[in-house]
């Protein structure tokens, strides 16, 4: 089932996509993921514990909760990414 | 990421590339899950910063984490060979 390759000439003749050009295209998109995957995770978890009962805007308290989620949140993240290469490294190590 | 229809498996430059690149996202992904899981379990007060308490929670939340996917891994991989071995009896 070839359809779709055989029109899609990414590589042939004089129209060839830089490698270079998509690697830094798909690079961009990866990190674009990544930023979303955090931002909606890290609202998830600032919302529900700093936002009770939701009132008309956000109040004082409110903001300075959520300032202060975010910033442990990513310190939590950092935390969880150091251990995993961590045990990728000795997981690594031991093959 | 699957270009294998675009001719770009031809490239082996770009196919690596793809490979590496896979391979963070797999390492991105599974961060951005523990994290969640793991905060779960922790944060209930968040403080001015993270102790080293809740650091060590965190340590440990991976591993078991990593543990516990390993496990489930492993204990189906057997649980699939002995079905597999008895279909194979039940066909002779």
């Amino acid at each position: 089932m070839d359809g779709f390759g055989s029109d899609f000439s990414l590589g042939a003749g004089s129209g060839k996509m830089d490698t270079g050009t998509i690697m830094e295209q798909v690079k961009v998109q990866i990190a674009v993921a990544n930023a979303q995957e955090l931002l909606q995770r890290m609202t998830d978890k600032c919302f529900k514990k700093c936002i009770g009962k939701p009132g008309g805007t956000l109040d004082n308290s409110e903001q300075k909760c959520i300032f202060m989620f975010m910033d442990r949140y990513m310190d939590a993240w950092n935390t969880v990414s150091r251990a995993y290469n961590s045990r990728l490294q000795r997981e690594r190590a031991r093959i | 990421i699957n270009m294998e229809n675009q001719g770009a498996t031809a490239d082996p430059q770009l196919q690596q590339f793809i490979e590496i690149e896979s391979q963070k996202q797999r390492f991105q992904q599974l961060v951005h899950q523990m994290t969640e899981v793991c905060w779960e379990k922790y944060m209930d007060k968040p403080g001015p910063k993270l102790d080293s308490r809740t650091e060590i929670c965190f340590v440990n939340c991976v591993e078991r984490f990593i543990d516990t996917s390993q496990f489930i891994l492993n204990r189906l991989e057997q649980t699939q060979r002995s079905k597999v071995s008895f279909s194979e009896s039940m066909s002779e």
